[in-house]
């Protein structure tokens, strides 16, 4: 085990182990904001730069400071390394410029936007975001688009954090996604507009951080603070079965897979519980669920800052 | 100084193209030597005593970046020549590779030996094409003549060269985007670490040179280390191809010794004989495209007054207040008529069409700061976009993945520091500027 200190508080971890998975292991505020990175998908991270920290001394070895800002996400703790994150101005700054930076030619159409509410840009701007922006050209635009029945790609809203290509590399077997041209032009495109057939393609929508890849089954029919989220299971062959159902009363809206607390897909029996395509958007009846209970939804969301989280939790109560 | 040429020395002669001149005007003495008496060790110690540093630009000792390979059991290790060169201003390593190839091939056969590579790659720009089918009737010749394949002159070393064309995209240039593209991938850098020299090309380690750096291997094994490292001036050893273009009566690649005042190459009668047309010198970009412009004031003599020469540190003197750098050595001169916004413009143009899109900052940063400019060189600016020209640089400067955020922050940040009242008069003379060109500016008397 190694010693690391973020923000003056030490932690002991596994060598080999990036900051910032150092510090989610402490958790609280210390741990950096992260719109790329994704545990549960190898080769993620690195890109957003959201996660960028100060390392004040590199190690007890080598206790020079790091000239440069850090990506959390892509470098290792050594022992005796201490990290700043809340603690340092410079991170504050330029964790503020690249929240500029995302939201230059990000529509902010928030409220037309399914993923409001549960969106990690929204958190992002909220937290580190000016209230008024200094970008006066034309923005970056796309039309939108479908691929396959069920997913919708707002290629505007996407802020190029490769998770879905990750997705599609990882867990369907043919890939058909990826990134076409570069620079402001790079987009998120299938292979000639391809539909995506996959059994597992869907979660291509869970890992989105924003609002560029939706649930074509889902579009419009309710903001996400309206539903109850239960957790649920069942007996699928293709996937683990085990979900989080959007009900509201005896309805299921929508399907997702179970997200912690960093909006990734929970570890269950040592295994990522991504969930296949049949479960998130054919199983939309109470009866195809056994309904096990109300789901908290442990975020630091802008919905949440005010009465979010009481209220749901106040209504779930109800129910029960 | 005299001028002493270890690269270029023969390329006027007819014919150097060709094996069989090449090898009657002493080519391939290297890799006889190397091969038939040297260890691998021995040549990797000779290029660290020369203290050639990389050419492509970052001047990173070479033999230091070599004695860092990983040289794990059972591994392959590969040596990768970068002839990606699409840094605007520089077209050195273009005219080596057009005009005498075989140099390229011999530094990559000696290279390879001293670093125990058996297959080794030249990743070429995509636009060099016909440069490429130069190469490989090089290679094909070293080949049949037994200095390329299986047991290289009799001792047993094996090698194959390949010359692998890019799609000609700039961020290709960078080292990890350059691997991710000979594999075929699409090519976006690497996260660092693990640098190239541990996990490379396909996961073993590898090494990534410039064309220049390699041929100069030539020079420093038939020579000695000690000999080459008597060439130049301090750490700056050896010489160097520089690329001179701009308003210049005589541009063109000059071989030049390092150490020559850069008075005497703008000036020189042996280079490039002074500013076309009579005009007099505005600015200059010393190093290709990414390097901090100089005003005149700045480019012969230092802040401190001393004269300024071409080598790695007197370049730098001053750091980014008062200094440059010399880069890849494409040095570009502007006259009086030129327009100092058009061309950081011009420059954020390229940045922003070439930035690879995967890291925030540099995607949405270059684009941001092009489209400023645009403005500000067409009269719509405003003051307020030249401070905000400033913090976008800012956030930028350091915070991407590659260099390339930083090659596009540098020449944006240096044009504002010396040549703010230029942006400032196609704000406040609009429609002034839109008819004719600022001039030469006047040198401040008290330095900020």
């Amino acid at each position: 085990m190694i010693k690391v200190t973020i923000d003056d508080i030490e932690i002991e971890v596994e060598p080999g182990t990036s900051i910032l998975n150092a510090a989610r292991q402490a958790g609280g505020e210390i741990v950096p904001p992260a719109m790329c990175y994704y545990s549960k998908l190898p080769g993620t991270g690195g890109k957003c730069r959201t996660c960028l920290v100060e390392v004040a001394a590199g190690s007890t070895a080598d206790p020079r400071p790091m000239p440069k800002l850090v990506a959390s996400c892509s470098t290792n703790v050594m022992d005796g390394m201490i990290v700043k994150n809340k603690t340092s101005e410079r991170v504050h700054e330029n964790r503020g410029g690249v929240v500029e930076f995302l939201l230059i030619n990000h529509p902010l159409d928030c409220p037309v936007c399914d993923q409001a509410g549960e969106c990690h840009l929204q958190d992002l701007g909220y937290e580190h975001g000016s209230a008024e922006t200094r970008y006066e050209e034309e923005r970056r635009t796309f039309e939108p688009i479908d691929i396959g029945d069920t997913i919708k790609l707002h290629m505007n809203r996407c802020i190029l954090c490769y998770r879905c290509v990750e997705v599609a590399k990882q867990l369907t077997d043919k890939r058909v996604h990826g990134v076409l041209s570069r620079g402001e032009h790079s987009e998120i495109s299938t292979y000639i507009e391809n539909a995506v057939e996959s059994d597992f393609s869907g979660n291509m929508i869970d890992v989105c951080p924003v609002g560029a890849l939706t649930d074509r089954t889902f579009r419009f029919k309710s903001r996400v603070w309206f539903l109850k989220p239960m957790e649920a299971e069942r007996n699928c062959d293709k996937c683990a079965g085990k979900s989080v159902v959007w009900m509201f009363g005896k309805e299921i809206y929508r399907v997702t897979g179970r997200k912690d607390q960093y909006g990734e897909i929970e570890t269950i029996d040592n295994k990522t519980a991504w969930i296949c395509n049949e479960c998130r958007f054919e199983k939309k009846d109470a009866s195809d669920w056994n309904i096990i209970g109300p789901r908290s939804i442990n975020r630091h969301s802008v919905i949440s800052q005010g009465k979010y989280k009481t209220n749901m939790t106040r209504r779930i109560k109800k129910l029960d | 100084m005299k001028n002493r040429k270890l690269l270029l020395e023969n390329v006027h002669i007819p014919g150097i193209e060709t094996f069989d001149i090449y090898r009657k005007n002493g080519g391939y003495r290297s890799v006889e030597k190397a091969l038939k008496s040297m260890t691998p060790d021995e040549v990797v110690e000779e290029v660290k005593k020369s203290g050639l540093r990389g050419r492509g630009g970052a001047g990173f000792p070479t033999g230091l970046k070599w004695s860092f390979l990983a040289k794990p059991e059972g591994v392959p290790r590969y040596l990768v020549c970068n002839a990606d060169e699409s840094e605007p201003g520089t077209f050195k390593d273009r005219y080596l590779m057009e005009k005498i190839p075989h140099l390229l091939v011999e530094g990559m056969i000696t290279s390879s030996f001293a670093l125990g590579a058996n297959t080794s790659y030249i990743y070429i720009r995509g636009e060099f094409m016909y440069i490429l089918h130069i190469l490989e009737k090089a290679i094909a010749e070293a080949y049949a003549n037994g200095f390329l394949g299986k047991n290289i002159l009799g001792t047993g070393y094996d090698l194959d060269l390949v010359v692998a064309p890019g799609g000609g995209a700039y961020i290709c240039g960078e080292e990890t985007a350059l691997l991710e593209s000979l594999e075929g991938k699409r090519g976006n850098p690497r996260m660092k670490p693990p640098f190239p020299a541990v996990k490379g090309l396909w996961g073993c380690p590898t090494v990534v040179n410039n064309v220049e750096s390699i041929a100069a291997v030539v020079p420093i094994v038939n020579d000695g280390g000690d000999a080459y490292a008597q060439t130049g001036l301090g750490k700056s050893t050896g010489t160097k191809l520089i690329s001179a273009g701009g308003n210049l009566v005589r541009p063109g690649v000059y071989e030049i010794e390092m150490g020559i005042t850069v008075e005497e190459f703008i000036y020189g009668d042996d280079y490039c004989r002074g500013i076309a047309n009579g005009k007099k010198l505005k600015a200059c970009v010393p190093g290709g495209s990414s390097v901090p412009i100089l005003p005149h004031y700045l480019v012969t003599k230092t802040l401190a007054g001393e004269d300024r020469l071409m080598t790695y540190e007197s370049l730098a003197d001053g750091g980014f207040a008062s200094g440059s750098m010399l880069g890849s050595g494409g040095f570009i001169a502007f006259d009086e008529d030129q327009c100092i916004v058009r061309n950081t413009w011009n420059f954020a143009r390229f940045y922003a069409h070439e930035s690879c899109g995967q890291c925030s900052p540099c995607r949405e940063g270059t684009g941001w700061m092009e489209k400023v400019l645009n403005r500000l060189e067409h009269g719509q600016g405003n003051l307020r976009d030249i401070t905000l020209l400033e913090e976008i640089n800012k956030k930028i400067e350091g915070n991407t993945i590659c260099p390339l955020g930083d090659a596009a922050a540098w020449p944006v940040a240096a044009a504002i520091r010396h040549f703010r009242d230029e942006f400032e008069w196609h704000v406040k003379e609009r429609e002034v500027s839109q008819t004719r060109n600022y001039g030469l500016i006047t040198q401040p008397s008290v330095e900020a």
